[in-house]
């Protein structure tokens, strides 16, 4: 761990800069490009923030965040508005809840929390999306997006690794 | 300053709390936003200035940042149409080949089709003008199948229109703002398309449901569908013109019927947006509401009406010869029987019936003598309706 990392807590470090990296590889990825004929994965940056701000410490700018970033994410992808922002806060949510629990544990472990996590946004859009289109999408399609999310934990957990004990009040 | 003497060093659990409330009104507006969101009307109004700002940002940007993997694939492409061009002329020379002997029977068949139009008067639909665009983003995951294309108003592309690829449908725009327009594919869980199988002419309404093979959904009839059959659109509902390739049926591993889109066979890089406009779109409802009702008073305003009193005009049935006599001598086929003749051609519209009409009742003149007869009365009633044809100039 660096020692600015040791510094207390800057706003625009830790949720800012974040948010800002999750809008431009969301944007990047939304590129209608083709790899050897298969189309590229779909997964969804922002769950890297809203797990990892919830572990790091409770904020009140952090829901704000989320619910910009889901915006965005709905309006560059074209679902409905606030289906995302709504199944990343309720990710968010759950985590935030379970943050004693988590603290401190292995990679491993946590990297399985995130899975859990994933899987708690992608149900809720499941949810979400059945509600507001009054049909079911396709579980295998929610499966390969999960999929292509977890696999984003390694950044989460770089970003825990950095702020986790940045604030000393909760530790 | 130390955290310990800092003021707020002590707010732990106020800050706890506080971040609980502000999550609980992030979530609120959330709901809010997503019950406020409308994205799959028809109307314009419907997809809302947040939407237009964004995809008017988004469009440029996005093609901007996707310029150099563009270049780089077209790129990779002129390589290897060097390295493999004698295969790829090989595959060519194949490929015209059958398509001379296509051409043979499409022109025949298209003469074929030319006479039959002329021998019933069929009135075609005009050709489509369309837009050619380029696709800037796509989203692909399993709540949202959407494209942005950097065609907008200003290209004339409304709310509505069908895009195609080369190969075959793609979706319908579902909003529009300047210099782009996102297009609802075929495999977004909101859309519904109305299709029909080539072979058996069996209708169905394509489901997508965030899965590269949408769903065929209402299927009817008997085996209506087998494997390898080609579905297009129906052309119900008049959202989209009839016969648009779409795809063909396979059976999912799921049991269902679903089709593999003839657009994927390709990258959905270049779209054309067909801006069709069908008859529901252009009459103007309300000018048709406005037309004025005919005063019940007179004869021939009865003509719109459904219930005409029946006191003004008491004993019309046995108007005689005299009211018939006028289309007969309309009628351009004077036969030895000339009776048959004038019920056709007051009825039709064009110059279709005079042709095969008056084969018909000299095949059974024998057999019929008394419906002649019984024509003139009936023909009485029938009779108001030419003139009632005349009063619509009026």
């Amino acid at each position: 761990m660096s020692l600015s990392a040791a510094r207390p807590l800057d706003p625009w470090r830790w949720l800012g800069l974040t948010s800002l990296q999750c809008v431009v590889l969301t944007l990047l990825f939304a590129m209608p490009v083709r790899l050897l004929g298969l189309q590229a994965p779909e997964p969804v940056f922002a769950m890297v923030p809203a797990f990892a701000w919830a572990v790091i410490r409770p904020s009140i700018i952090a829901p704000f965040a989320l619910l910009m970033i889901g915006a965005f994410t709905d309006i560059l992808w074209g679902s409905p508005v606030g289906l995302w922002s709504l199944s990343l806060l309720v990710a968010y949510g759950t985590v935030l809840t379970m943050r004693n629990m988590l603290v401190g544990q292995s990679r491993p472990m946590m990297w399985a929390w995130f899975a859990v996590a994933c899987a708690i946004a992608e149900l809720a859009g499941f949810l979400f999306t059945r509600l507001d289109a009054q049909a079911s999408p396709s579980l295998v399609a929610v499966f390969w997006q999960f999929l292509a999310t977890i696999l984003l934990y390694p950044f989460a957990h770089r970003l825990i690794d950095r702020f986790e004990d940045a604030d000393v009040r909760f530790r | 300053m130390a955290l310990r003497e800092s003021p707020f060093g002590e707010l732990k659990v106020p800050l706890a709390l506080t971040a609980a409330v502000a999550l609980l009104v992030a979530v609120v507006v959330a709901v809010a936003l997503l019950l406020s969101d409308r994205r799959e009307t028809f109307q314009a109004e419907a997809y809302g200035v947040t939407r237009q700002v964004g995809d008017a940002v988004a469009a440029p940007v996005s093609g901007a940042i996707a310029a150099p993997g563009r270049w780089g694939g077209m790129g990779l492409e002129n390589l290897r149409g060097y390295f493999f061009a004698v295969g790829e002329n090989r595959r060519l020379k194949a490929e015209l080949k059958e398509a001379r002997q296509w051409r043979d029977v499409a022109l025949a068949l298209r003469d074929t089709n030319e006479r039959y139009k002329s021998l019933l008067g069929l009135k075609t639909e005009p050709p489509i003008p369309m837009v050619a665009a380029r696709t800037v983003t796509d989203s692909r995951g399993p709540f949202a199948n959407t494209r942005l294309a950097n065609a907008g108003k200003e290209a004339g592309v409304k709310a509505g229109n069908p895009v195609m690829s080369e190969n075959g449908l793609v979706g319908r725009i579902i909003g529009v703002t300047s210099g782009a327009s996102r297009i609802l594919l075929l495999t977004d869980v909101a859309s519904r398309t109305p299709v029909m199988i080539d072979r058996t002419n069996a209708r169905a309404i394509l489901t997508g449901d965030g899965g590269p093979n949408p769903k065929l959904e209402y299927l009817r009839g008997q085996n209506p569908v087998k494997d390898g059959d080609r579905v297009l659109t129906s052309g119900d509902g008049g959202v989209l013109p009839r016969g648009l390739p779409v795809g063909t049926a396979v059976k999912g591993l799921d049991g269902r019927w679903r089709v593999v889109l003839a657009s994927d066979a390709a990258p959905i890089d270049f779209v054309r947006v067909l801006l069709f406009q069908d008859f529901s779109q252009l009459a103007n409802a309300k000018e048709l509401d406005l037309m004025p009702t005919p005063p019940p008073s007179s004869g021939p305003a009865n003509v719109g009406l459904v219930n005409p009193p029946p006191a003004t005009k008491p004993a019309p049935v046995p108007a005689p010869m005299p009211a018939a006599k006028p289309p007969t001598q309309a009628a351009p086929a004077p036969s030895s029987t000339p009776k048959p003749a004038p019920t056709k051609p007051s009825t039709a519209t064009g110059a279709k019936p005079a042709v095969a009409r008056p084969a018909t009742p000299k095949a059974v003149p024998p057999r019929r003598p008394a419906t002649p007869t019984v024509a003139p009365p009936t023909q009485a009633p029938v009779a108001s309706s030419p003139p009632a044809d005349a009063e619509i100039p009026h």
